[in-house]
């Protein structure tokens, strides 16, 4: 993936020329142009409805099932067990709400962690108020769960333990296998969201006991709007969507068949540079980090320092606004987040680090940069360049307040 | 003019509303390097009914603020200030009127909130300048003091709520649309073609969009408390009433009681809870002690002839101000005047010039022409 990204945002077209760095990789990517061509080419000539008999339904049919199979051999499953979805967000209410449903004779316990994306703790919190219990594990100030905990959580009740592969604000990975392990010694599924990790590690759902894998295709160069919940043979779900009979009963509605098809290139490109990709980006990432360590003394990276996404990194810069250092990038090019934004575009303390024990002092200070594929040597250079002066004007009491 | 403002980077408060757009598309007009800032000041998605298009600060405000930004091409950032708000300024609003006050609460939010954060975002982003909506005018003097002055439309004229401003916050502010009229901002807006052009003007306190002050304050620290007698000046009891913060100086409405002439509320006695009525001729007062003022011209006599104002909209008059010790001020008006209210603010002008202003402690009620 070489081609550069050609942003021209209007407000900026005033302001000193300056350099466009897309840091923000976590929250969405760019399309790669293949999956563009793939999408675009896919609108122009499969119009037609996959269900219909005809031949326009045939070649689309075609086109749905060659994507189902792009995507299974992502995860290494079987492509009847890939369900295309509206994305990762409908993934995980379709693993968490789906499995509810389908096992209320056998218990209403389910176990995830504290950490978790929002799409997994709203489904939760769904269910508790509809009277489910949920236990949510703590995660120590690395942002790890404890094995012995996940084990000693499990009830004869318990019909589901879903815990994220990779962290999106932190990039710190959960142990899968091990959490795959203890599922299946005691026949519990294991719902895994796997939207952050797909790309970055590799993802085979049969080698580690994962039951439900989420998957979502922006995060990975395809469209949004697309994502898939892989749902392995013997694990009981329910639809929450109801209609057609599309995706096997399990997910009714047309199929969004270009992003599907976009979504099946899309998987097959970040699995043939995933290796290479990751041992770049990492090195890049670390650049980065050693590099803003060095400006700033007070700074400290959040997370699980070794089990952690090569191309995430998490920094706190104690007693910095994160808000005016947020924007302050951005007025210079560089497009970082922090962890959680409110609907109005606030910056908010982050429950994942407060989960961590992270202070609001200190997580009020701290910004997620997430790399991409397309990042460069150059760019991570630029915002070396561009921090110092960015963190003077910050420093609190810089100049006096007006009184 | 063009050649001062080229690439010099200017922070605009945006409220959503038609003045600051104007002030956001004029300076980008003139060439400066314009950022759009809105502050998050209340979280309206909790306040039980969210139907009510709100104040200054609601969500469908900050959405009109950003399209406008988008519309004219500046980067736009919203800035959550909901818990300075919350402790500062609403807290302060409350605690005020459990106090026996009428509180200004935008007065309060500029002196508190506003200014004081604004700056430090402007600074933060590397901006020289904080630029706002507000109806008035800031010149520099031979001396090199900044004045603050009227807006030049009478009817808008917001100088009153911008009374504490500092001599540091005056120098790094500047506020655009202070040397046009109403109509003529509004025609600017139409001409840029700006989405805000026809909007209508907040009049209520933000953070009580349904304009309910008592049904807020009771939600707040409940109801029952400070309810009381209605008497007259003799102490004669007249009736009952359910909380002080329900009257302020003035009022002729909601006191339920039948008289023979028309009754409006004197004051209210807050250790005996009681709210004070009498006729129309019995409100006017000689005079106030005022507290906390800031002289943005510093008074160079004892005492200074000059006019005041003591709440919005009021017409100035004339008056004789001593500054004391403390940061307090008495104010004499030359004809007693009704409707000096605790709590509200006072600003002395000079003319066109806001000389400061302070916030009312209490009245001062004595025998006229004593000296």
């Amino acid at each position: 993936m070489s081609r550069r990204l050609v942003v021209s945002y209007s407000h900026n077209r005033e302001f000193p020329p300056v350099q466009f760095v897309y840091l923000d990789n976590n929250a969405t990517t760019q399309l790669h142009p293949q999956v563009l061509d793939a999408f675009i080419a896919c609108s122009r000539e499969r119009f037609g409805n996959p269900s219909s008999i005809h031949w326009a339904g045939r070649e689309s049919r075609a086109a749905l099932e060659s994507a189902r199979e792009q995507v299974a051999r992502f995860c290494s499953c079987d492509p009847s067990e890939v369900i295309f979805t509206s994305g990762g967000t409908e993934a995980d209410n379709l693993a968490i709400k789906g499995v509810a449903a389908a096992s209320v004779r056998r218990g209403q316990h389910i176990i995830t962690t504290s950490v978790e994306h929002p799409a997994v703790l709203a489904s939760c919190l769904n269910l508790e108020q509809n009277g489910y219990a949920i236990t949510r594990l703590a995660v120590d100030r690395f942002g790890r769960i404890d094995l012995a905990q996940l084990e000693a959580a499990i009830t004869p009740k318990t019909i589901l333990i879903s815990a994220m592969w990779a962290n999106n604000e932190t990039g710190v990975i959960f142990p899968v296998a091990g959490i795959g392990d203890i599922a299946a010694r005691h026949r519990i599924p294991f719902h895994c969201d796997a939207v952050q990790a797909a790309g970055w590690l590799p993802l085979d759902v049969r080698a580690l006991g994962i039951g439900l894998l989420t998957l979502s295709g922006h995060k990975l160069h395809a469209p949004k709007g697309v994502g898939a919940l892989i749902t392995r043979k013997g694990v009981r779900l329910h639809a929450i969507l109801h209609g057609g009979g599309q995706e096997r009963n399990r997910r009714a509605g047309t199929e969004n068949l270009p992003a599907v098809v976009a979504f099946g290139v899309a998987c097959e490109l970040v699995a043939a540079s995933q290796a290479e990709a990751s041992d770049r980006v990492r090195l890049l990432r670390d650049q980065l980090e050693a590099g803003i360590l060095g400006l700033c003394p007070g700074a400290v990276v959040n997370g699980n320092p070794t089990e952690r996404l090569p191309n995430t990194t998490n920094i706190s810069f104690p007693g910095a606004r994160v808000d005016s250092l947020l924007a302050s990038l951005d007025l210079l090019g560089v497009a970082a987040s922090s962890g959680a934004a409110c609907s109005s575009g606030t910056v908010r303390h982050s429950p994942v680090l407060a989960a961590m024990g992270i202070s609001p002092e200190t997580a009020g200070g701290s910004i997620r940069f997430s790399l991409g594929r397309e990042t460069t040597g150059e760019e991570i250079r630029y915002v070396l360049e561009i921090l110092p002066t960015i963190l003077e004007r910050l420093r609190p009491g810089n100049a006096p307040r007006g009184a | 003019m063009m050649s001062d403002t080229v690439g010099k980077r200017v922070v605009v408060a945006m409220s959503g509303g038609v003045d600051s757009s104007v002030t956001a598309a004029l300076l980008k007009e003139q060439g400066y390097e314009v950022i759009g800032i809105s502050l998050q000041l209340w979280d309206h998605t909790q306040s039980p009914e969210e139907t009510t298009p709100g104040g200054c600060c609601s969500l469908d405000d900050l959405h009109d603020a950003r399209r406008v930004a988008e519309q004219i091409g500046i980067p736009f950032y919203v800035y959550n200030a909901e818990e300075e708000f919350r402790r500062l300024v609403v807290d302060d609003f409350v605690a005020e009127y459990f106090a026996g006050r009428t509180p200004n609460p935008c007065a309060r939010c500029n002196e508190r909130v506003k200014f004081g954060l604004l700056l430090d975002r402007a600074r933060e982003l590397g901006a020289e300048l904080l630029a706002t909506g507000h109806y008035a005018r800031i010149v520099r003097d031979e001396a090199g003091r900044y004045q603050l002055r009227t807006g030049l439309d009478s009817n808008k004229d917001q100088s009153y709520f911008l009374f504490t401003m500092s001599q540091e916050q005056l120098a790094r502010t500047i506020f655009p649309v202070g040397g046009l009229t109403k109509p003529e901002v509004r025609e600017l807006a139409e001409r840029f073609g700006l989405k805000t052009a026809a909007k209508s003007e907040s009049q209520e306190v933000c953070f009580i969009p349904d304009d309910n002050y008592a049904r807020f304050l009771e939600e707040e620290r409940g109801a029952g408390l400070l309810s009381g007698n209605i008497v007259d000046t003799t102490g004669k009891i007249l009736g009952r009433h359910q909380g002080l913060y329900r009257y302020t100086v003035g009022q002729r409405r909601g006191l339920g009681i039948a008289h023979a002439h028309p009754l409006h509320v004197l004051g209210v006695d807050l250790e005996r809870r009681d709210v004070i009525v009498g006729g129309k001729d019995e409100l006017p007062r000689q005079g106030l002690m005022a507290d906390a003022v800031n002289w943005i011209v510093p008074p160079e006599a004892v005492t200074i002839e000059t006019s005041c104002r003591i709440r919005y909209r009021h017409r100035p008059v004339a008056c004789r101000v001593t500054p004391l010790s403390d940061g307090r001020a008495e104010v004499r008006f030359v004809t007693p005047e009704p409707g000096v209210t605790p709590g509200q603010a006072v600003v002395f002008y000079d003319g066109a010039t806001v000389l400061g202003g302070g916030w009312i402690a209490e009245a001062i009620m004595d025998e006229p022409c004593n000296e």
